[in-house]
């Protein structure tokens, strides 16, 4: 796609550890655009959180082995110096984390770790880059940001951490955001506070924006596409309509059905996917999946390719049933699930 | 801050008076502890040595005797059985001597713990790293009267280059001073590099893996600045309260071994020859001025805390 801000091409990355070589990324491909919400979900360990630290070139280390392309503005950030990436880092590409509480340094000011972001990548007075710190915090929503640049981070609540952060990958106006589980160390009433604040300030920047989650309400009001991971690699991508109202792989189906729901049967356990995610050490073969899957053909022994298999443009997913099984046999007790049965 | 300065000078009575009295018990219950034997001198016989522990209060209640010796201490009156000097005149005139060999010393083992520090945990695990690894261990396990003795057999007896022990005031010839501490200063700091670099470390490892590092990272800080102004920052805490403890330690007349091998009359060599003729008031002397530099240094150290990490409050 030409006209892609960002465009990663079946990105392979691996780590030698001493139990063996994990295949943390096992081919990931997709591209993002300018403007655009492309969520990344997928359980803990399926690789969104590596793919994600991978673009800013934060997995670099003498274990890990990559393969693939990241095109980023006529370069390859997997193969840039470090000088390239650290130019881009901060400046065109910001990255958010999961804890607000670890992430920031806790002996520096708040203010002068949104300064150094600044001073990093431009020319300016030390007065200059307070000033932009205290913009910042004003712009996220920070109460008399004048006073509170000064406070030290045990200072701020949780929710004040993470908008502190915002604040800190949004000040040079970078063109990507990468939000990694942005919400997900946060109560639940802060979470839809900051969503919506990123939406806010998304739009204001014009920034495109990789949101990894594992919370798919997030992803229905906020994303425009999403790509679902398994294993390290992605089993299902489209638009965000396309993946919630026609879902292609069993493993979205069951992501889906175990969203809990407010008319649900209160004494009912709520639905979950059985079995556990596997080993990247040692995945099974074929389909990732299909251990876990109660729809498990003998032809699942062969790994399916992510191509298009319904109308829909841009909608591609990962499994060998043809739409019409799948249509047919995604429906749980009357909505999206996946049968119970299998371990 | 005066709560935590109060709290703090309480404390201190509290540890001296411990200390005081259990240095003082100590001498009264081990074997060959009575003075009365070695003032009286070896021809004395029982008539003469009961005289010198009437004349010394010997024979009076050990409680009598503590207050008595308690006194002296507080007025500095206090005065050696064996040659009868005053003790806090001795330890005054040891301090200079004592300081010199620490200041220099701290200077190399600092610059080096440090250096060799880093450098083995920004090569973590590679030919550096081993190799430094190797140099710390030899340091830890090499005894001080070991490497001193050995200095002081190839460098000024085989090869004249230093002068074999002694000292000169460093008011009197900076130059002289400095080339007679040389050798006791690499002597003291061998161990202390040792220790500084293996704890460094594994800090500054360890602080690599917090996720604010990882933060200062994807801002795109350069690696210099991620080291020194991010990793280092908080690495180094724990060396700063390190050193506190360990420069209240030498300074307090610790340097046992570095002070009589290489003939220094500071506080520590004071502290030997106390200890090697069973001489109780140098050693109760010499005790609670350690101890003293021990707690105090301490609740510098505290302070220094307080002001590195922002998070942590004095009156806590």
């Amino acid at each position: 796609m030409s006209d892609a801000l960002l465009s990663v091409e079946d990105l392979r990355v691996r780590f030698r550890t001493e139990d063996g070589v994990v295949r943390a990324v096992d081919g990931v491909s997709f591209d993002l655009r300018a403007g655009e919400v492309l969520a990344i979900v997928g359980e803990s360990g399926s690789g969104k959180s590596v793919t994600a630290q991978t673009i800013m070139g934060l997995t670099r280390s003498p274990n890990a082995e990559f393969e693939g392309r990241i095109a980023y503005g006529g370069i390859d950030l997997l193969s840039a110096s470090d000088d390239e990436l650290r130019d881009i880092r901060g400046e065109e590409i910001s990255m958010i984390f999961q804890d607000p509480m670890t992430s920031l340094h806790p002996v520096y000011r708040v203010g002068w770790q949104i300064a150094e972001i600044v001073q990093a990548h431009h020319r300016v007075s030390r007065a200059e880059a307070r000033e932009r710190a205290i913009e910042m915090l004003r712009q996220v929503g920070i109460p008399q940001p004048e006073r509170r640049v000064d406070n030290y981070p045990h200072e701020f609540s949780g929710g004040m951490r993470q908008r502190a952060m915002i604040a800190m990958a949004l000040a040079n106006s970078p063109r990507i955001l990468i939000a990694d589980e942005p919400t997900t160390a946060l109560d639940v009433t802060i979470q839809a506070q900051i969503m919506q604040l990123l939406a806010r300030l998304k739009d204001e920047l014009d920034s495109a924006v990789i949101l990894i989650t594992h919370d798919l309400g997030i992803v229905a009001e906020v994303a425009d596409r999403v790509l679902v991971m398994y294993a390290g690699m992605p089993v299902e991508v489209g638009s965000t309509d396309q993946v919630f109202y026609d879902p292609q792989h069993p493993y979205t189906w069951g992501l889906l059905g175990s969203i809990a729901r407010v008319d649900q049967d209160l004494t009912e356990r709520l639905p979950s996917i059985a079995g556990s995610p596997p080993s990247m050490l040692a995945r099974p073969e074929g389909c990732p999946f299909r251990p876990r899957c109660p729809h498990e053909l003998a032809h699942c022994l062969e790994l399916p390719p992510l191509e298009r298999r319904v109308d829909d443009q841009g909608h591609s997913d990962r499994c060998w049933l043809t739409p019409e099984q799948k249509r047919e046999r995604r429906m749980v007790e009357g909505r999206i699930g996946l049968e119970a049965g299998v371990a | 801050m005066l709560r935590f300065t109060v709290r703090r000078l309480l404390n201190m009575v509290l540890v001296m008076i411990a200390l005081s009295v259990l240095t003082f018990v100590i001498f009264n219950v081990i074997p060959g502890g009575d003075p009365a034997l070695r003032i009286a001198g070896r021809n004395a016989n029982e008539v003469v040595r009961e005289q010198v522990r009437e004349d010394y209060g010997f024979n009076d209640p050990i409680y009598v005797q503590y207050a008595v010796m308690m006194q002296k201490t507080i007025n500095g009156e206090l005065i050696s059985y064996s040659n009868q000097l005053n003790v806090r005149e001795e330890i005054v005139r040891g301090i200079p001597v004592t300081l010199s060999l620490v200041a220099g010393a701290a200077v190399i083992w600092v610059f080096f713990g440090v250096l060799f520090g880093v450098l083995s945990a920004v090569y973590a695990g590679r030919l550096p790293d081993r190799l430094l690894n190797i140099v710390a261990l030899v340091g830890i396990s090499m005894p001080v009267f070991w490497v001193g003795l050995m200095l002081l057999y190839y460098l000024t007896f085989r090869v004249e280059a230093f002068p074999p022990g002694g000292y000169t005031g460093l008011t009197e010839n900076p130059l002289d001073w400095a080339y007679h501490l040389i050798l006791p200063w690499f002597a003291l700091s061998i161990l202390f590099i040792g220790f500084y670099s293996r704890l460094l470390r594994s800090n500054v490892l360890d602080v690599s893996n917090e996720d604010y590092i990882r933060t200062a990272r994807s801002k795109g800080v350069s690696e210099r600045r991620v080291l020194t102004r991010h990793t280092l920052r908080n690495a180094l805490i724990p060396i700063v309260t390190l050193f506190g403890l360990d420069l209240g330690q030498v300074i307090g007349g610790g340097a046992i071994l570095t002070e009589s091998v290489f003939g220094l009359e500071g506080v520590g060599k004071y502290t030997a020859d106390s200890i090697g003729s069973l001489d109780l008031p140098p050693i109760l002397g010499v005790v609670l001025y350690g101890g003293f530099l021990i707690v105090l240094m301490n609740a510098i150290v505290d302070i220094l805390y307080a002001y590195l990490d922002p998070r942590i409050r004095l009156n806590a």
